[in-house]
């Protein structure tokens, strides 16, 4: 063995693979929370189709998604191998354990944590990005007058009312006054799958998960990095709490709220 | 004598590492509540051997809580209900009259039952000799002053180096985990002078022989510091992984 395969074997090194795609995928829950903020835009869904479209084109983008395909693929199937493998440093369990006297639960329960998250992860990329690749998703035509800034939107249709469908994700040009954008509308996708209960209550619930998996596991990526100082140790736990385990899962969760709710 | 307190104890019985080994019930009478833990085993003890019973085998040496061999896991929890202390330093008077107490030994595929509440700790040792040392020619001591060592780093390296080997660490942590150990015997040279020279080749010894003896790995939940006797800190684990990640991105050796 080489030292590079040595140091990732090692147990320290297995956490380090653990650690370093945890973090990265928090930074990924940061971009996503902020990109599907246009959800909320009362625009008839046009800058989040537009967002989409940029999204799924940008080259940089693309490099750092297929980035996060792999840290989530190489984060739960590691999180997990090491559950199994400390199952197997205490092949006798206790009779009687107080966990909750020395330890938080979530800090006890990231293995549990991670696989409700994975069955989210798997059902929302089936949902939406599945969908949007290789599913059907209809076009939407928004109007935008270049004068007065006004924009209306509607399904983009031939004079039969059938839906016309494009070569590309999107496609611009002008008119006279106005400004025609034809794009994939992503945004009724998204309203529709919204309508279902189920679905609303499985992404509410998952965001719980999100918030209890990074209350520990924010502040324990730094720890395992080895960056633990006192200058810091606050700043670290308040981000973890605030951010990752408040804000962000309350942003996500609200989404699909907001179009079952609401709209 | 009034005051006095009975209990149940729940004791794992196990004859030896063969042995599957279960609970066993006994209640134990006219309990004074000043009595240390261990010294109500000993009564229960006693008693066992006038039935001609065989008496219940656990760990003890200094009972002044430094040597760290009392390892009993009591009610859930190693060295039981109170933080900061060993089982010898566990009185009565942390309990109510009737309670009904549950003691196992240390559980972890690396320390071995050897018979009831008894383990065999010695992959600790084996640890140690891989690393936990300094190489020096030995002759007349140096002046104690003649290497001069911050109070900060000095502080931090005594602290490291009041860990007793206990293993509650491991015993509490949900994995087997034996970083809080092996960081606080990393950290208390790697904090000095003194053990600059061998540092890098320490650490990977030293955590080389940690996973080789089957202890877990480090979910950083936090137990062993809650539970550790000499209040040893897990900032002396962020150290170690430092010191292990910075060693192997860096060792001149390929
Ligand atoms: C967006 C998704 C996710 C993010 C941001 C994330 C983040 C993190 C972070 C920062 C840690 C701490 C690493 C450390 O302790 O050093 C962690 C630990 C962990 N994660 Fe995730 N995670 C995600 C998804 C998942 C999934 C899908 C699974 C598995 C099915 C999973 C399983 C685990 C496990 C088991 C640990 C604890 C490993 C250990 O300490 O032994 N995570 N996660
Ligand atoms: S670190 Fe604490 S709990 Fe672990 S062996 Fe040392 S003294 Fe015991
Ligand atoms: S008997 Fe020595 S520490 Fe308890």
């Amino acid at each position: 063995m080489n030292w590079f395969t040595k140091m990732f074997s090692s147990s320290i090194g297995q956490k380090l693979i653990v650690a370093l795609t945890g973090l990265f995928l928090c930074t990924f829950l940061v971009v996503h929370a902020m990109g599907n903020l246009a959800l909320f835009k009362s625009d008839n869904g046009m800058s989040f189709n537009l967002y989409t479209v940029f999204m799924t084109t940008n080259p940089f983008i693309k490099v750092v998604s297929y980035l996060l395909y792999a840290s989530v693929i190489f984060h739960a199937f590691k999180g997990l191998h090491l559950i199994y493998k400390n199952r197997q440093a205490r092949p006798v369990q206790y009779g009687m354990v107080n966990g909750k006297a020395n330890s938080h639960w979530t800090s006890r329960s990231m293995g549990v944590l991670g696989t409700i998250m994975l069955v989210f992860i798997v059902v929302h990329m089936s949902n939406f990005w599945f969908e949007y690749k290789f599913g059907y998703i209809p076009y939407v035509q928004y109007t935008e007058n270049i004068s007065t800034g006004e924009v209306s939107g509607m399904p983009y249709v031939d004079e039969a009312g059938n839906p016309k469908q494009i070569k590309k994700k999107m496609e611009e040009f002008v008119i006279g006054d106005n400004k025609i954008t034809i794009v994939k509308d992503l945004y009724a996708e998204v309203a529709e799958e919204f309508e279902n209960p189920l679905l609303v209550g499985l992404y509410v619930f998952a965001m719980f998960a999100v918030a209890f998996h990074l209350f520990h596991g924010f502040k324990s990526g730094f720890q395992t990095l080895g960056l633990n100082h006192p200058r810091y140790n606050q700043a670290i736990q308040f981000i973890g709490t605030w951010v990752f385990a408040i804000i962000l899962p309350a942003l996500f969760a609200a989404m699909p709220l907001y179009f079952f709710l609401v709209k | 004598m009034s005051g006095d307190m009975n209990v149940t104890l729940k004791v794992w019985r196990q004859k030896n590492n063969n042995d599957r080994g279960r609970f066993e019930t006994y209640p134990v009478q006219g309990v004074s509540p000043d009595m240390s833990f261990l010294e109500m085993f000993d009564i229960l003890n006693e008693r066992l051997i006038t039935e001609g019973k065989e008496p219940v085998a656990f760990d003890h040496d200094c009972r002044e809580g430094i040597c760290g061999m009392c390892s009993m896991f009591i009610n859930g929890r190693p060295h039981g209900p109170l933080q900061g202390v060993t089982t010898c330093q566990l009185h009565m008077r942390s309990f109510k009259n009737n309670d009904t107490i549950v003691v196992e030994p240390w559980r972890a595929k690396a320390f071995p039952v050897v018979k009831d509440l008894a383990v065999n700790r010695s992959a600790f040792d084996r640890v140690m000799s891989s690393g936990g040392f300094i190489s020096i020619n030995t002759g007349n001591a140096q002046d104690a002053n003649s290497t001069p060592i911050g109070k900060d780093d000095a502080d931090m390296a005594f602290a490291a180096a009041t860990c007793i080997g206990c293993g509650a660490c491991v015993a509490a942590c949900k994995n087997a985990s034996a970083m809080l150990f092996v960081s606080a015997k990393v950290s208390q040279f790697a904090l000095l002078p003194q053990g600059q020279p061998e540092r890098k080749q320490r650490v990977l010894n030293m955590v080389a022989q940690m996973d080789a003896e089957g202890f877990g790995s480090c979910t950083n939940t936090g137990a062993c510091e809650a539970e550790c006797p000499k209040g040893i800190s897990i900032s002396n684990i962020a150290r170690m992984n430092r010191d292990f990640i910075g060693t192997q991105l860096s060792m001149q050796k390929v």
